[in-house]
């Protein structure tokens, strides 16, 4: 699916692609417009802000002064930060893989008719806002609230223990929000495998684990490979989840570069933080890429 | 296989050389940036803008939640009072405002721009009220429009220093910081000392995310003046309260939205503003007390934006919250800090235990013994902020 909606058409042959020679540039506009608008334009106006004379203030005006030891002031006093950023998101991208890949299986190979009622119930909490639902975990997870009770009761939760504003919150957080974007991606690409492809692997003695082990899941890659990349560039940058549910010390680098830009007005380490966070997750997800061995087919 | 561009007739250089070079076209004005930023202050005088209040009965009123009385079935409320009597309709917006700072950041592209933030008032307190002044981001108040304010306003709010004659912000309640603490769930919280190391409320209490706020009481724990101090003591009150964040004696630091977590039962004791316990926690159970150590006294003031298009009609209602029988209404819901002369003499008939209200009415020895907090530049401003929000952010 993938592969389907990010190709343009295919010229039939060679001499009809000469005659569109025009054409293919006018289909390029809108999106590159888009991305030059929207993308391009602040990611400059990041980078300039970045090397801004610390020295400087919202009130002052800042001046353009190529202060690079900026990056180093913003690593110095947030790389825990970033660490705990990285960390939450790779344990929520993996749990999302784990409970979204069973149940992108169930529907591509198992719903049968309740195919599209279940693809529906996976996108339904996009129905409400996404600060409501954060808000109403707060409910549910509340010190007086029934899981809380409930979890204390059974001893698995000491008497004084929460569950709200802790780290398992926080995290809770970014995997409910982010399961679908593993979702969908992992049912996109698993719906495409040919079904008898399985079969001929029963057929020849595999055992179902093996089956699927080297005919299911490595065709199903395209999905494993975008659904994370889904779940885990927007859970490091996520500030939400830890602002609501969590405290202090669960904070992920989102939080400080909002207080930095809404608070502080300190433009330059706001936009340092931006940057550098941008740049490690791009580093991050050309290795995964290049390790997962699927460049063609993402 | 993706398609490469070279079905299109395009070789790949091409391409790529293309897309850069169109790029470079669009993400020029990029490079603006590159020229730094010029100063948040505009000249007030450059900024005016045309009054169409006699044209549209409207005022666009941004304000923290908690402040004005809400319409109830039986009752009008005095917003209502006032649209009914004026024929002018207000659009509250309530909570718009849920931080100083962050609401700074809200409104500070359009000011600093000379654009209407399409709110014709807001409130905010007394020192972020002084920056905007100190800006030029405000318009200058008629008072010729504003008699009730001139004859009610109470001497103590009369003359502040950062604004002595009132000509850009009028009062609208008074308040003070403390404690409040939920008498069903703990023991009474009487120092910020013991709210800040009673094991027993370990992870169970907040503080306010406004800098003044929370550092004044870490100040006078350690018997610094928060109206005179150094960057030493900031630092060191500083440390301390990293300490209470970390033990995770601190469970967050919040916005107006603490009341949430006291209603919730998740916190047991919190920085709190006076008026909230009585208004937005119905009292009860919640109670609130000046801590020991002494207690913060602010005001928040209405301020009319440049640009903003309704200033008569704004003037007119700040008129009509001076006269003390819509004083007395709105404080007697709201329990805050009435600024408003002889309201007290009104508030019987709304509230009869109102009428000696700590809260609303406080006599010159309390009004004496307040709290502010020193008044900061700019650089001194950041720097604090910076250190306060590492504190915050773990």
């Amino acid at each position: 699916m993938t592969q389907t909606t990010t190709s343009p058409p295919k010229a039939s042959d060679d001499g009809e692609a000469s005659k569109r020679r025009g054409w293919g540039w006018l289909l390029l506009v809108p999106g590159m417009l888009w991305l030059a608008i929207f993308f391009l334009f602040p990611t400059v106006q990041l980078f300039f802000t970045s090397l801004y004379d610390p020295s400087g203030s919202y009130e002052q005006g800042y001046a353009l002064t190529w202060h690079v030891a900026n990056y180093v002031d913003a690593i110095k006093d947030t790389w825990n930060l970033f660490g705990r950023s990285f960390m939450y998101a790779g344990i929520s991208t993996f749990v999302c893989l784990l409970l979204g890949y069973p149940l992108a299986y169930a529907i591509a190979f198992k719903a049968g008719r309740w195919k599209n009622v279940m693809l529906v119930l996976v996108i339904a909490p996009f129905f409400t806002s996404f600060l409501l639902r954060t808000l109403s975990w707060r409910a549910i997870l509340a010190d007086q609230g029934p899981v809380t009770s409930f979890l204390q009761t059974i001893a698995i939760l000491p008497d004084d223990g929460r569950l709200l504003a802790t780290p398992v919150a926080v995290i809770a957080g970014l995997i409910y929000n982010f399961l679908p974007f593993m979702t969908l991606p992992l049912y996109a690409s698993l719906d495409k495998v040919d079904y008898r492809l399985i079969e001929a692997a029963g057929d020849l003695y595999s055992s179902p684990f093996t089956g699927f082990r080297k005919v299911t899941f490595p065709l199903s890659l395209p999905g494993v490979v975008s659904g994370t990349l889904l779940t885990f560039i927007p859970a490091c940058g996520d500030y939400i989840n830890a602002e609501l549910l969590g405290t202090p010390k669960q904070y992920m680098v989102g939080n400080r570069i909002q207080a930095a830009f809404l608070t502080e007005h300190n433009y330059p380490l706001a936009a340092s933080l931006s940057i550098i966070l941008m740049l490690i997750v791009v580093l991050m997800v050309i290795v995964y890429v290049r390790k997962s061995g699927t460049e063609k087919l993402v | 296989m993706p398609a490469s561009p070279s079905q299109f007739g395009l070789s790949r250089r091409k391409f790529i050389q293309g897309a850069s070079l169109s790029a470079l076209a669009i993400g020029g004005p990029g490079l603006l940036a590159a020229c730094g930023t010029s100063g948040a202050k505009v000249d007030q005088s450059e900024c005016t803008s045309s009054d169409s209040s006699s044209s549209e009965k409207e005022i666009n009123f941004s304000n923290w939640i908690g402040y004005v009385d809400p319409v109830k079935a039986k009752d009008t409320s005095t917003l209502e009072k006032f649209e009914q009597q004026t024929g002018i309709t207000v659009d509250y917006q309530n909570g718009d405002v849920n931080d100083n700072e962050q609401f700074y950041s809200k409104v500070s592209p359009q000011l600093q721009g000379c654009k209407s933030t399409g709110r014709d008032v807001f409130v905010l307190t007394d020192w972020m009220a002084a920056r905007m002044i100190d800006l030029g981001w405000l318009q200058k108040l008629d008072h010729s429009k504003l008699p009730n304010v001139d004859a009610n306003i109470i001497d103590f709010l009369k003359s502040p220093s950062w604004d002595p004659n009132r000509d850009y912000s009028v009062p609208w309640q008074s308040g003070m910081t403390g404690i409040c603490y939920n008498s069903e769930l703990t023991d009474p919280v009487t120092s910020f000392k013991e709210l800040l190391t009673r094991p027993d409320l370990n992870g169970k209490i907040e503080l306010l995310t406004e800098m003044r706020d929370t550092m004044l009481f870490l100040l006078l724990m350690q018997d610094s003046d928060p109206e005179d101090f150094t960057d030493d003591e900031f630092s060191a009150a500083i440390d301390k309260l990293q300490g209470y964040v970390d033990n995770g004696q601190v469970r967050r630091f919040a916005g107006n939205d603490y009341v949430d977590d006291m209603k919730s039962g998740d916190i047991v004791a919190c920085e709190a503003w006076s008026g909230d316990v009585i208004n937005l926690l119905g009292g009860g159970k919640y109670k609130w007390l000046p801590p020991e150590e002494g207690f913060a006294l602010w005001t928040d003031n209405m301020l009319v934006p440049n640009k903003a298009e309704h200033k008569s009609n704004v003037e007119e209602m700040m008129n009509f919250y001076y006269d003390p029988v819509n004083a007395a209404k709105l404080s007697a819901w709201n329990y805050y800090f009435c600024p408003v002369a002889g309201a007290q003499e009104e508030i019987g008939q709304f509230d009869k235990s109102a009428v000696n209200s700590s809260y609303i009415f406080l006599d010159e020895k309390t009004l004496a013994s307040g709290k502010s907090f020193m008044i900061l530049d700019e650089k001194q401003n950041q720097s604090y902020q910076q250190q306060f929000n590492q504190v915050q952010g773990g």
